[in-house]
């Protein structure tokens, strides 16, 4: 049965609508999840011979089991935030002729698999292979490692019962604020503290086994709470929220783009990948907190200028290079109302410019790293006002893949082509080369100046550009509508 | 009136849809059946300029549907939850198709409150976004959008499918009345033989593209078509 299970699984991976992607993005993706093994990989072999170097008056065994605690309570952080029980995929399987206890099994099995435990694995066992090697007592790392591979199994199965629960959420950052307070003043010994019970594992591995019981105790207090409520209307259910709906009256002064300029505003809020481009935005205001300050870009103006164009424009490139994949779910309604395309793409556009303005004001601060700065930033303003969102809308002329509005946000890559590659050379590459080189021949202001002035041109030039991107779009009109109709 | 000349439309040599000539005057209620396969989304597809014939061309009141969008001012549809955004409450959805048809908040609310009955308390006023309402119910917030604005012609593809039967019913008098003036053109399709009979006075039977069939309603219809798809 179990084989079964697993050959279903099998054919869910690579059957699922991520992996028909294209070669590309295949490939990209591979590298990504490569470059995260390798990342955990090389943590777990170099954290020695670095701790060793940096703190050479302490074992760093010592050390890292001092500071395990931090690791587990973010780590639970983590799972919280990113990790849910897959018991969606039992559903089909309810009327079945299989015992419930089975599926129960079954999922939690499953999830014993899942990314979070197989990185801590392979963060914890290349350490240990480094422990033995440098002369640490083999029964003791063998012992701590699977105490500490058992913990993770204790933090996946914990989760699973706080089954996002807001409140132990709370709790959980309070006891890490908490520790991590004591720590820091000092209150009490947090980090010899459970440094030793750590510590005490290796000494004795025998006390590994505690470790197995805990799993398992809540193994099966997990199997106790699911078998009760593997039932439709309870966890093998779609989550449904209520509405909450907010006045946007306020919108209706822009007239006749107003109604798509709503509709924008609830997409956005109401759809998890949506939100989280529009939260990322602001994330990317910070890439100028680390560009200035960092070493390696303090004084390369052109890295900084690359900085200070996402800073404005986070929101543009992120949001723009997706039109009007966005509306793809309701398309071929939108093409049989009587509306013009153009008011479609003005809202937009609108969307985009005003979100770069928001941006921007919130960029004032940086004038406390100095004046030559936040005129990088001021010309990166001008050219996403003027240039970016007009490039975004034509390059959306060529978007053709669905994007399903209910998939999650995190790490999302549906809709995306070979059109959000290609965008990258206008918006990003461009405007760099064009620095460069100005800057080279006539100095920083005129640089500065050639980048806004872009922006400003296209600007003025918005009415022909999109009475030339309409036609375009009308042009593609039938190609569009029969891609976003195609459900990967 | 809707005018349908010479219309094809193939998929590499694969023949979908291949109408000589047909017309449909102003005010008809006119009734598409036929398996699946037969051709119906595609001719309402083609009628909504969504996809692109082959060859031919249609006229909807005198507009050409693949060159000019004016017949868009006049033509409500609904074709299947695409037609709907899942993001929005009912409530929001109405608005922003009312916003398109030029009706303001108050016009909205009094046309909706003609399907009070219709809705039965089960669309406006939920809390729930689109997505998140049963196939019956989304499928009436649909219906009624494709009403908005006073169109002089409706396509609805399959409407009664998933309605529970009271609402069926009260779609049929809806339909009804909608043509009762001759003056709204409402296309219909429908898997339901005895629906459709009910409500349309002509009835077109679609073959693999081809139209086999175009009979003015009569008490005989039914037994007709029963007959005919049973062979």
């Amino acid at each position: 049965m179990i084989i079964r299970f697993l050959k279903l699984e099998w054919k869910e991976f690579f059957r699922s609508a991520s992996f028909g992607k294209s070669l590309a993005l295949k490939i990209i993706m591979a590298f990504f999840a490569i470059y995260l093994l390798v990342s955990f990989l090389s943590i777990g072999v170099f954290a020695y011979p670095f701790l060793k170097k940096q703190f050479p008056e302490t074992d760093p065994f010592v050390l890292v089991n001092q500071f395990l605690i931090f690791l587990i309570i973010v780590d639970l952080i983590f799972r919280y935030l990113m990790q849910k029980i897959p018991v969606m995929s039992i559903k089909p399987m309810l009327i079945l002729p299989i015992k419930k206890s089975k599926l129960v099994n079954y999922v939690l099995t499953k999830s014993i698999f899942s990314f979070f435990n197989v990185s801590s694995l392979v963060l914890y066992v290349p350490f240990a292979v480094v422990l033995i090697a440098n002369g640490y007592n083999v029964a003791g790392v063998l012992g701590w490692t699977f105490f500490i591979f058992m913990l993770a199994l204790c933090l996946n199965f914990i989760n699973f019962l706080i089954n996002k629960n807001n409140v132990a959420f709370g709790i959980l950052l309070v006891v890490l604020a908490a520790l991590w307070f004591s720590f820091k003043y000092q209150l009490f010994d947090v980090t010899s503290v459970f440094g030793n019970i750590f510590y005490a594992i290796y000494e004795t591995p025998v006390l590994a086994v505690v470790g197995m019981v805990l799993a398992g105790v809540l193994y099966y207090m997990n199997f106790r709470e699911l078998s009760k409520i593997i039932y439709l209307d309870k966890a093998v259910q779609t989550e449904e929220k209520e509405v909450k709906t907010s006045d946007l009256s306020f919108v209706n002064k822009l007239g006749d783009v107003a109604p798509f300029i709503k509709n924008d505003m609830r997409l956005i809020w109401r759809n998890k990948r949506t939100k989280t481009v529009f939260l990322m935005s602001f994330v990317f205001l910070l890439f100028g907190l680390m560009f200035f300050t960092m070493e390696t870009y303090k004084d390369s103006e052109v890295m900084q200028l690359y900085a200070c164009i996402f800073m404005t424009g986070g929101f543009a490139l992120n949001y723009g290079q997706f039109i009007p994949a966005w509306d793809s779910e309701h398309y071929r309604m939108f093409m049989s109302q009587n509306f013009s395309y153009r008011k479609f793409l003005e809202s937009k556009w609108y969307l985009m410019t005003v979100m770069t303005t928001v941006l921007f004001v919130l960029c004032t601060p940086y004038i406390y790293f100095g004046i030559q700065k936040y005129l990088l930033i001021v010309a990166g303003f001008f050219f996403n006002l003027g240039f970016t969102p007009l490039i975004m809308l034509f390059m959306g002329a060529f978007n053709k893949k669905r994007i399903d509005l209910s998939a999650s946000g995190f790490g999302n890559t549906q809709g995306t082509s070979a059109a959000q590659f290609i965008v990258i050379i206008p918006v990003m590459i461009m405007p760099i080369i064009v620095y460069a080189i100005i800057n080279k021949v006539f100095g920083f202001n005129a640089a500065v100046i050639a980048i806004a002035v872009i922006g400003v041109i296209s600007f003025l030039l918005k009415k022909p550009i999109m009475n030339f991107i309409e036609g375009m779009y009308q042009k593609k009109k039938y190609a569009t509508i029969h891609g976003f109709k195609q459900k990967d | 009136m809707i005018t349908i000349n010479n219309i094809t439309k193939k998929y590499g040599s694969t023949q979908v849809l291949n109408i000589e000539e047909l017309e449909i005057p102003r005010g008809q209620s006119f009734g598409l059946v036929g398996n699946n396969g037969a051709g119906k989304t595609t001719l309402f597809n083609l009628l909504l300029d969504l996809i692109r014939p082959t060859s031919g061309k249609i006229n909807n009141h005198d507009v050409q549907v693949n060159t000019s969008e004016d017949w868009k001012n006049f033509t409500g549809s609904f074709i299947d939850e695409s037609f709907l955004i899942g993001y929005l409450t009912p409530q929001e959805y109405f608005e922003f198709i009312g916003d398109l048809r030029g009706m303001n908040k108050e016009d909205i609310k009094t046309f909706l409150n003609q399907f009070e009955e219709f809705f039965n308390g089960e669309i406006l006023g939920k809390k729930k976004y689109l997505r998140d309402l049963s196939k019956g119910n989304q499928k009436k917030a649909g219906i009624v959008a494709a009403m908005m604005g006073n169109p002089q012609v409706v396509i609805l593809d399959e409407p009664f499918a998933n309605l529970d039967p009271t609402t069926q019913i009260r779609l049929k008098n809806i339909i009804k009345k909608l043509t009762e003036d001759r003056d709204i053109t409402v296309l219909v399709s429908s898997h339901d033989l005895s629906h459709v009979t009910e409500v349309c006075e002509r009835i077109v039977v679609l073959d693999k593209g081809d139209v086999v069939k175009d009979i003015e309603t009569s008490p005989e219809t039914l037994q007709e078509l029963e007959s005919y798809f049973s062979a």
